[in-house]
């Protein structure tokens, strides 16, 4: 039995860890706790999606904002939409990059049917999502399924170099559903554009 | 139809910063020359749809990024453009290579379907289908940075 996290707790670690210059990308199940936990006006829920797009709509920022961390909240479902996304992001390497994978190994927004990487449906156990990531050129992986080792390790691997991978592997919600627009997409979009032109300190993207 | 240096010194005078691409036959020849640019930095991605949401990200982050593919990631990419540019409501921009335009022997459906397809995404494209037509890049991304709008031009490839 694989041990996994409570999503909520795990995205509460980032949470604690963010830093007010910090962008946050959400998506599905991770976007709807996220939103739970008090909003940023550097929060994206990118929610309505085009799924398996998240990722690089994070890579985009951070192309733009160099001088931001940019942490992407991406689901393992959403992942397999668009693996490519890990190569597309390790060409460009921007080193405030940072793809968090909250693995549940379920479609959990439609009721959580077993997505076709879960070891449950296929041979040979679960698809490795960290040995794809150092393929496909990540240099800075990890994989936690332990909240407190993810707690005691979060501040330091935040600060490695980027682009940086992490699995996370988290337990479904139950009944989780489809994470709601927190207001009209493109008015959203237009105050977080403003948000990120307003001058911000210049911090390292390594800095934690 | 045409060189990457002329590709590149339009984009450059248009104030791109970013070129996000996946080439085809075509608009392949231009790598050289797009990626030695100094005016702006070509960003490789996989698929199409890729191309549409590291645009938004660019745009939101300030940045004047510009797409450029072929017509059939065009018919990809359909999912990623929607959201982008009707859910969020970014103007993005896009070059896209018009795959057989100018070869009548062609027997893909390309040419049937590129058009079509922009009309239904509420893409307003030009088309740039000889060598005196260029200026319809310059003159339809400014039309549409200046209205906020997204908008296209199509090049057509084949032989001449």
């Amino acid at each position: 039995m694989t041990q996994r996290m409570p999503l909520a707790d795990s995205l509460h670690v980032l949470k604690s860890l963010r830093e007010d210059a910090d962008v946050v990308v959400a998506t599905m199940g991770a976007a709807r706790e996220w939103m739970k936990l008090g909003m940023h006006r550097l929060d994206f829920i990118y929610a309505p999606s085009a799924m398996g797009e998240a990722p690089l709509v994070g890579l985009g920022i951070a192309l733009a904002q160099p001088w931001r961390r940019v942490f992407v909240c991406n689901g393992d479902g959403c992942l397999l939409m668009n693996l490519g996304c890990l190569v597309s992001i390790t060409a460009a390497a921007p080193v405030n990059y940072t793809l968090l994978l909250f693995d549940n190994a379920v479609y959990e927004v439609t009721g959580g049917q077993a997505t076709a990487a879960d070891a449950r449906v296929r041979r040979g156990g679960a698809v490795d999502y960290c040995n794809i990531a150092r393929g496909c050129g990540f240099e800075t992986v990890h994989d936690f399924s332990q909240l407190e080792v993810w707690q005691t390790h979060a501040r330091r691997v935040l600060c490695e170099r980027g682009p940086r991978f992490i699995r996370l592997a988290v337990e479904p919600v139950p009944g989780g559903e489809v994470p709601r627009s927190p207001g009209p997409p493109p008015a959203r979009a237009r105050d977080f554009a403003a948000a990120l032109a307003l001058p911000q300190p210049p911090t390292s993207p390594h800095s934690g | 139809m045409f060189t990457g240096d002329e590709i590149s010194a339009e984009l450059c005078d248009l104030g791109v910063t970013h070129l996000v691409w996946l080439p085809d036959s075509a608009l392949g020849a231009w790598e050289a020359a797009l990626a030695s640019c100094p005016s702006f930095d070509l960003v490789r991605i996989c698929r199409e749809g890729e191309a549409w949401a590291v645009a938004a990200g660019l745009f939101l982050g300030g940045a004047r990024p510009l797409v450029l593919i072929q017509c059939t990631g065009l018919f990809d990419s359909g999912d990623s453009l929607r959201n982008a540019v009707h859910d969020f409501g970014l103007p993005l921009f896009a070059i896209i290579g018009y795959r057989n335009y100018l070869n009548p022997a062609a027997v893909d459906s390309a040419k049937t379907y590129t058009e079509p397809t922009l009309a239904a995404w509420q893409i307003p494209w030009r088309l740039i289908d000889s060598r005196d037509k260029l200026h319809l890049l310059r003159s339809h991304y400014s039309a549409c940075c200046q209205a906020g709008e997204p908008g296209a031009v199509l090049i057509a490839e084949g032989r001449m």
